[in-house]
């Protein structure tokens, strides 16, 4: 192991180099290219021939050229530090970068992910001369004040501990306990390596039962997703992918954000940058940036790089899941992933499938959202990966391969609707053509909240599927032709879309709303819904209903009525009934 | 480095390709200089190498060229473009070399015209307002310095009339800073190309901007550099001499087929309508090359200019650079054909960057909100005008005939307006206000009951 393998480049072809004499290197083996010693990895072996895909800027590359290999795999490095990190694809660190270069990213630049000379204050959880396993939690450091980062006996080393450092500032390099292992002593450290394709171990899978509270009323209580589940959020572009994403990575009551900027616009990781310092998260006062680690690998970067840039976040969220942490990881977005396999592929002279992607996309698609899921943890806790993944198809039509594939693959489908973006309806999430699996599973966590929650969420979900269907009446013959009951359901679905579904992500109080809020906010639609039915059905015409002061202002009661304060809810619950009755029929 | 060789004879030549055999130590996306039998020098670049052979583009096109007495030489660099303040107010050809008869540019200063990837990290988030005038755009879809905004056109609509606007009334503001634009033509007529030379003249600029022409009579695969040259040059006027520049690309569905006719020829498996498949990340190292970086006082706003192959925007071409850019203005054929300048699409036309660059202290309070109520407003009209070409306009309910009027007031007041005229930002946000308040009351559910209060301001019932 870790003896120089030596070869030279015989072609290039874009970021794809072919090179002879490298015997004996592994598939998804790191190679060193050219004089810049470029980065590259091992994607085939074909007889003397090595193909290597290289991540950086590789104009200039020569037949001729050296190549050498240390014969490791590919690997992300795990440890204290990744928390406000921000990463391009192939885990460099991109705040390093501009400190050496300025602010262009120049190639054959190495440095470290993780700061070696930092010290963390680490504190031993266990003595020396107990027996650990892999997963086993021996101590940890308060990586932020947010995370309390616990080092792990990393997969595949067990035996008794010989060795466990005092409590005590340590770099990431140094020996922090020592495992008799039956191969010989085992050497840990605050931080590890791991492959990044390599999927990192768990004890079992179980079933997601805690919903993602994302704040977001669409999702939240229409298109739930539980913690450990997928979601696609596949729309044309300007339609609100990285909106929605932005809004979940904020928002979301899990323990760790990875949010990964894959193949999309620089500026848009500018804003994560600069907004996640400045937001504080209301259930512990802290910036929002202390939970969050950060990959970009931007449309500009190397295309190679993209491919991998998913695999490196999803690994992150493994290795905190490890310690027991539920992790939200939003790619955005896998379209690009997909792009930068078509074109590899391509490149590569394979035999493309759907338009021009190869015939393994799907494969490789669900290996990804594989990687989601509620785990028994080594350590024997739970931990969970929620995966978000947004999908911009071309045209926005939803039937090309990486929307068809993920939709497979996915347990919930957010899908954006783009007559709703352009009439500025926010979050776009088409309730007609959305679905998510999960809502038997979390039932009965809302349950705790409120008895009533599935009936109401789906009677009030029928409101909007009426509407759809009477929509497409309107449109032949006009509203006025409706029987009145008719008129009022338009009507009420109308309520329900601008105080309910409609939320703006800029506004101070709308941008969270509470499940609490959720359901309050619900039941008052509904009540304006059954009682107002029934007046009608007493002849109390729809207009004078829409004309009720307490109408209008329940449209902006969510942008209002502060999280904390929902006992005023009720009070206009009770003005609307109110309201209700004293209407009178015309006589 | 090797001395250069010369290699006489060429292996085989294919649409904007050459293959060169027997070559030895050649770098991949090197420069090559060609000379053909009567020694005209021509530019390329290599696409690929093994040990024996390199593919080359040749940026001037194949055509004359022959197998037998073609000389290359492998130049051993990337392509490189002089860069200095020097080269305002001149015009040059796509590769960067003058071409209005006045001496090539002296510097020491060349600069690789693919530039590197800005790092994310170094970046500075824009918010910056840039008042264009228009209130279409600073209303509804404002421009913020640093921004990529396109405009989706189609053939035979005022695009050139409106980034020219852009260009004239955008200086005005910038008082005081260093201004300057530079025009990119990739494919487009002379007389497009004569149309912004003289409207950079009008409004002073002309001494101050930078023009790189690739017109429709030069060879395709010449299109692929002229942006890249014209963004070198921006690049460092921005980030080393903190000027704003502001870029405008034209017309990038040529670029992107000069791209196609490439990729075609290099017999790579197309994507949709024959485009490359790396459409998307070539583009975007094209648009991505705009912003702000973090400590410099300079900027670089893109404006491309595209046209939609039949009004399609769900053609790859505005499609990819919908996904890229950071929002577009669409111009609509029903409002141009109605007499309406600026024709721009009320509905899909979108600027991301707006949302961080105006409200108080940078606009006005209200702006946001009555942005977004115009935007909703208006999309009911496009519903109601569905329903009303059905079941006729006498028809439709009280309430729903006093949206058309609003939806003609909002074209013909707020959206339209002369190519002279520069509103002023309170101009464009008080006749907002003015369309809303022809709404009742209550369906400005979008916006905040104090602003309202302040702004809304209906008419008595007999001037409607
Ligand atoms: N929830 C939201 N609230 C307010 N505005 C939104 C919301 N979602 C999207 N937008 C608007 O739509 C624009 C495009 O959204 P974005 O998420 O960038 O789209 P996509 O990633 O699908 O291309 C944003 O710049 C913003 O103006
Ligand atoms: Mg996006």
């Amino acid at each position: 192991m870790d003896e120089l393998l030596t070869g030279s480049v015989i072609a290039v072809n874009g970021p794809i180099v072919k090179a002879v004499g490298l015997k004996g290197i592994g598939m998804f083996d790191i190679a060193e290219v050219g004089p810049d010693r470029l980065i590259g990895e091992v994607i085939r072996l074909a007889g003397e021939i090595t193909i290597i895909q290289v991540y950086e800027d590789n104009t200039g590359l020569k037949p001729g050229d050296e190549v050498i290999s240390y014969g490791r795999p590919l690997s992300v490095l795990l440890g204290p530090g990744l928390i406000a990190n921000i990463y391009d694809g192939i885990q460099r660190p991109l705040v390093g970068i501009s400190e050496v270069c300025g602010s262009y990213i120049r190639k054959g630049i190495k440095l470290s992910p993780l700061d070696t000379a930092k010290r963390w204050d680490f504190k031993p959880l266990v003595s020396s001369g107990t027996e650990v396993k892999e997963g086993s939690i021996v101590g940890e450091v308060q990586e932020s004040p947010l995370v309390l980062h616990r080092v792990l006996v990393p997969p595949g080393v067990s035996g008794r501990l010989t060795r466990i450092a005092d409590a005590g500032a340590y770099t990431i390099e140094e020996t922090i306990f020592v495992v008799d292992t039956a191969s010989g002593a085992f050497k840990g450290k605050l931080a590890v390596y791991w492959p990044v394709r390599k999927p990192r171990p768990n004890k079992n899978r179980k079933k997601p039962f805690v919903p993602l509270i994302t704040g977001q009323r669409v999702i939240d209580t229409f298109f739930p997703i539980a913690r450990g589940g997928t979601a696609a959020i596949p729309g044309g572009f300007g339609t609100g992918k990285t909106m929605t994403q932005h809004a979940l990575a904020k928002w979301c009551n899990a323990d760790i954000i990875v949010y990964i900027g894959c193949g999309e616009r620089g500026n848009e990781m500018t804003d994560v940058l600069t907004d996640f310092p400045k937001l504080i998260d209301e259930r512990n006062g802290r910036p929002l940036i202390e939970r969050t680690v950060m990959i970009a690998n931007t449309s500009n970067m190397p295309v190679p790089a993209r491919e991998v840039s998913i695999y490196t976040g999803v690994t992150i969220a493994e290795y905190y899941r490890d310690m027991g942490y539920s992790v939200a990881v939003m790619a955005d977005s896998t379209s690009r992933w997909a792009e930068a396999l078509r074109e590899l592929s391509s490149r590569l002279g394979d035999m493309p499938a759907e338009e021009g992607f190869p015939p393994y996309l799907g494969t490789r698609l669900a290996e990804f959202y594989e990687r989601a899921g509620l785990v028994e943890t080594l350590s024997g806790a739970d931990g969970d990966i929620t995966i978000v993944g947004a999908v911009s198809p071309p045209g926005g039509d939803f039937s090309e391969p990486v929307t068809q594939h993920t939709s497979r693959f996915v347990r919930c489908f957010w899908a954006l609707d783009k007559t709703l973006a352009d009439a500025r309806h926010y979050p776009s999430i088409s309730w007609i053509d959305s679905y998510t699996e999960y809502l038997i599973d979390i039932e009965d966590w809302w349950k705790n909240l409120d008895a009533e929650w599935l009936a109401t969420r789906n009677e009030v979900m029928n409101i909007l599927l009426e509407d759809h269907r009477l929509e497409q009446v309107v449109k032949l013959v006009g509203s006025d032709a409706l029987p009145p009951s008719e008129q009022y359901i338009l009507f009420c679905a109308e309520m329900i879309k601008n105080a309910f579904l409609q939320q703006n992500s800029f506004d101070p109080q709308d941008k969270f709303c509470s499940p609490e809020k959720q359901i309050k906010l619900l039941k008052s639609l509904l009540t304006l819904y059954k009682k107002g039915l029934e007046r009608v059905h007493a002849g109390v015409s729809v207009k004078d209903i829409a004309a009720l002061t307490v109408v209008s202002e329940i449209v902006r009661l969510k942008s209002e009525i502060p999280n904390q304060d929902l006992a005023k809810i009720d009070e206009y619950v009770l003005r609307l009934e109110q309201g209700l009755s004293a209407l009178k029929p015309p006589s | 480095m090797p001395a250069e060789i010369e290699y006489t004879n060429l292996s085989g030549i294919s649409g904007p390709l050459i293959f060169v055999d027997g070559i030895n130590g050649v770098g991949y996306g090197d420069i090559v200089e060609i000379r053909d039998a009567s020694g005209v020098l021509r530019i390329g670049q290599t696409l690929e190498v093994d040990e024996q052979r390199a593919v080359v583009q040749v940026f001037e096109g194949t055509s004359g060229l022959s197998v037998q007495g073609t000389r290359v030489t492998f130049v051993g660099r990337a392509l490189e473009i002089p860069v200095d303040r020097e080269m305002l107010g001149r015009v040059f050809d796509g590769l960067g070399r003058p071409i209005d008869g006045a001496p090539q540019v002296i510097t020491d200063k060349m600069m690789n015209v693919n530039g590197l990837p800005i790092n994310p990290w170094s970046r500075e988030y824009p918010r910056d307002f840039i008042q264009t005038g228009i209130s279409a755009i600073d209303g509804m879809n404002t421009l913020i310095r640093g921004q990529k905004l396109p405009i989706f056109s189609g053939s035979g609509m005022p695009h050139n009339r409106i980034a020219a606007q852009i260009a004239r009334q955008a200086k005005i503001l910038s008082a005081g800073e260093e201004f300057t634009v530079i025009f990119a033509a990739m494919g487009v007529k002379f007389d497009v190309a004569r149309f912004f030379i003289d409207s950079l003249e009008e409004s002073g600029v002309l001494t101050h901007s930078a023009i790189f022409l690739s017109l429709a009579d030069s060879p395709s695969i010449e299109r692929l550099v002229t942006p890249r040259s014209a963004l070198t040059l921006a690049e460092y006027l921005a980030f080393e001499e903190n000027m704003h520049v502001l870029v405008i690309l034209t017309d990038m569905t040529n670029y992107c087929e000069a791209l196609r006719e490439l990729s075609s020829s290099r017999g790579e498996i197309p994507s949709r309508k024959g485009y490359p498949g790396y459409l998307y990340s070539d583009l975007a190292s094209v648009y991505e090359r705009a912003g702000r970086l973090k400590g410099g006082k300079g900027s670089i706003t893109q404006v491309p200019i595209l046209t939609m192959p039949s009004d399609d925007i769900s053609h790859p071409v505005p499609d990819l650079t919908g996904y890229i850019t950071e929002g577009q203005i669409v111009l609509e054929r029903d409002l141009f054909n109605k007499g309406i300048y600026p024709p721009i699409a009320g509905l899909p036309s979108l600027s991301r960057l707006m949302k961080d660059g105006i409200g108080e202290g940078r606009t006005r309070k209200d702006h946001g909100q009555v942005a977004a109520q115009l935007f909703a407003s208006y999309a009911k009209v496009k519903r109601i005008r569905a329903l009303a070409a059905i079941v006729g306009e006498e028809e439709l309910s009280g309430l729903d005939k006093i949206y058309l009027k609003f939806g003609t007031a909002f074209e013909e007041v707020y959206l339209s307006q002369a190519y002279e005229e520069n509103r002023s930002i309170e101009q464009t946000l008080d006749i907002g206000w003015r369309m809303l308040s022809l709404l009742p009351r209550d369906e400005l559910y979008r916006i905040a009951r104090e602003d309202i209060q302040r702004y809304y301001m209906p008419q008595k019932e007999e001037d409607k």
